[in-house]
């Protein structure tokens, strides 16, 4: 076990490298400097810039440089947001996405697996129906719909919570909502789906064979099988929600990395972007690996034995 | 004698789409105490939904009990609520089906899976149900019950795996065992020995068994008595020497003429013409006819009632009428006949 964890981390650190370089490479071939922003800089200046920042040096000293402060934990200084590294940038800013995102997840996944069973126990009935076009609902309307419908009804007419800006607990829970419908409903659908095939299976009539009553079928043999799939999609879906959704965030004006990245992206901040993309990819790979781990957890056939055990 | 289970005039139908299907068309058969019942017929021909009938497993909605009633020990199992059915199934009745390898579980210890009848149906708890459960390991010849019982069913063979799944079916002593092709998905050195683990523990616990086969090997092998199906009908009723040395319905005739044997390299193997019929529309008069060489008029316009060939034979059959015309079986059929009768019924 723990020699395929460390294979495994060996491979994502290759992964991470790769990734760094493609993405440097990248940078060097987008159009623009960080310098054509809205001041107006003379020759003199932008001379001074470059050569602070290091952009005159041929790309392969740029890119070693790079290298070489990623290995230590540097992922260069922004240029655009008062001269602060990247890394306190990325710090400052991953606390309100992930727990927003953590919180839509969680609360999204359980939701969405309840509607599901629901769904798939009352199988071709009004539930099943009713819990489908929630789901069709949920997946086919953007959240900033459901963003914008919960600030005017909650916030606006009933008052019960803030419109927007983000600080106490309750600032939390609108973005949370917005951010939620998408999971919980794709959840519903998986579940549903996984749960009417393993409800159909040979199996579950050897239990009820057994006179397993209908609880016991449901929750003790169907969930856990329904919910294999469900973890393949679900971590995708949560390094996109931990990472901030960029609409949610601007509409409730939460100072989160989604706003952040394309802040970067619009001026050319070469550091920042290449920061926030890696991170993203080490969220990525990373959860993967827990999802890997998970699924050994989940089903017993793929359980990772790692040496004898 | 009081038997132990009665099924009369059992009928089940599935609603589909396209109509009423009527798998089971008022069968009636009884069951002794510590009996093997064979019951035998090609695919479609309603030995299978017979059996989920008996453990109150018809799918719904689509599935009907239309008429009949099953009687175990005297009680009527078609009016049963199913959470009377959930008391009944895994204690008085259980079951082994067919394919041990999607019957048991992925996600569960072997172990659990045996317990979860033993605590549901003998209130026991878990030490006591484990002990137990570890007992039936052996008894089903799983070596190293202790250790197996903490593995997930992909741990072990298919053969193992049905034996485990017999294992779940006898954990609480079941009046009757019902096992739908209990071998068909195994090879045959296997099928012999789980064969041989079925006759062993029906001696050990006296259990009826119910045996769901198309495999008329497997049936001189284990059965007392063997009720051959086709249309949803029981066509021919007896004990094995019956069906075996003295068939007289023309369907049995071809069953047992298709069936290969180690003598039969010098013969083509005979295979019954056409296919059997729609069960959404059943054809009039005997069902068997339009396949059947033996054919009389008679087939074609009214059904055959049972015949009594002796006290223990019945066949659905007008060759039995004493107007019929006398008629033999193919000479084909009649040598397997008397080899049956010389190697004693055994393969």
């Amino acid at each position: 076990m723990v020699r395929y964890i460390l294979r495994r981390v060996m491979y994502m650190l290759i992964t991470l490298f790769i990734i760094a370089t493609l993405s440097f490479f990248l940078m060097k071939l987008l159009p623009g400097s960080p310098l054509n922003a809205e001041d107006k800089l003379s020759e003199e200046q932008q001379a001074i810039v470059l050569e602070k920042y290091g952009l005159n040096d041929p790309i392969p000293v740029q890119y070693v440089n790079y290298l070489g402060g990623l290995v230590q934990g540097d992922l260069g200084i922004s240029f655009a947001f008062s001269n602060t590294p990247v890394t306190d940038i990325l710090m400052d800013r991953i606390g309100p996405s992930a727990q927003l995102g953590a919180q839509a997840l969680v609360v999204g996944t359980i939701l969405g697996v309840l509607l599901g069973l629901i769904a798939a126990i009352s199988h071709n009935g009004f539930l099943d129906y009713t819990s489908t076009v929630i789901a069709v609902l949920g997946t086919s309307i953007p959240n900033f719909v459901f963003a914008g419908l919960l600030q005017y009804v909650f916030a606006a007419e009933l008052e019960w919570f803030p419109v927007a800006l983000w600080g106490s607990f309750e600032h939390s829970i609108l973005p949370t909502i917005a951010l939620m419908i998408f999971p919980m409903a794709t959840a519903a659908r998986f579940v549903r789906t996984e749960m009417v095939e393993v409800l159909g299976s040979d199996f579950i009539t050897t239990a009820r064979a057994k006179g397993v009553s209908e609880p016991g079928i449901v929750f003790k043999h169907g969930l856990r099988n329904a919910l294999i799939p469900l973890v393949t999609v679900i971590g995708p879906m949560a390094v996109s929600l931990m990472t901030g959704s960029m609409v949610i965030e601007q509409i409730f004006a939460i100072p989160g990395i989604g706003e952040q990245f394309v802040n970067s992206v619009m001026v050319n901040d070469y550091p920042t972007i290449m920061g926030t993309t890696l991170m993203f990819a080490a969220l990525f790979i990373g959860i993967i690996l827990i999802i890997d781990l998970l699924y050994g957890l989940i089903d017993p056939r793929i359980r990772i034995s790692g040496g004898d055990s | 004698m009081s038997k132990l289970l009665e099924v009369k005039d059992l009928a089940v139908s599935f609603n589909t789409y396209n109509g009423e299907v009527q798998a089971v068309r008022g069968v009636s058969f009884d069951l002794d105490k510590g009996e093997t019942l064979a019951i035998v017929g090609e695919s479609g021909s309603g030995k299978s939904v017979t059996t989920s009938a008996l453990m109150g497993l018809v799918p719904k909605p689509q599935g009907v009990i239309k008429s009949g009633e099953i009687l175990l020990e005297g009680e009527d199992l078609v009016k049963k609520s199913n959470k009377e059915m959930q008391k009944i199934r895994g204690k008085d009745i259980s079951m082994v089906f067919q394919n041990p390898l999607s019957s048991l579980n992925p996600t569960m210890k072997i172990g659990n899976q045996i317990i979860e009848g033993l605590v549901k149906h003998q209130n026991m708890n878990r030490t006591d149900a484990k002990k137990r459960a570890i007992e039936l390991l052996d008894q089903v010849g799983i070596p190293n019950p202790e250790i197996r019982m903490k593995q997930y069913p992909h741990q072990f063979s298919g053969g193992m795996r049905q034996r485990v799944v017999i294992a779940i079916a006898l954990a609480c002593n079941p009046k009757i065992l019902i096992a739908d092709e209990p071998t068909t998905a195994l090879d045959v050195t296997i099928q012999a020995q789980i064969l041989e683990l079925m006759k062993d523990i029906q001696k050990e616990t006296e259990s009826a068994i119910v045996f769901i086969t198309h495999d008329l090997g497997v049936v001189a092998n284990v059965a007392d008595r063997v009720a051959v199906m086709y249309a949803g009908k029981i066509v021919e009723y007896g004990t094995v020497d019956d069906i075996f040395y003295n068939p007289k319905h023309p369907y049995t005739w071809g069953l047992l003429g298709s069936m290969p044997t180690l003598d039969s390299d010098d013969e083509e193997l005979y295979a019954i013409p056409g296919s059997p019929p729609d069960m959404l529309n059943p054809p009039k008069g005997d069902a068997f006819a339009p396949r059947n060489k033996f054919a009389l008029e008679i087939d074609g316009v009214m059904e055959p009632p049972m015949f009594k060939v002796s006290d223990s034979h019945y066949a659905a059959t007008w060759l039995l009428h004493e107007d019929a015309p006398k008629m033999e079986p193919p000479e084909s059929v009649k040598k397997r006949m008397q080899g049956f009768a010389n190697t004693g019924g055994e393969e």
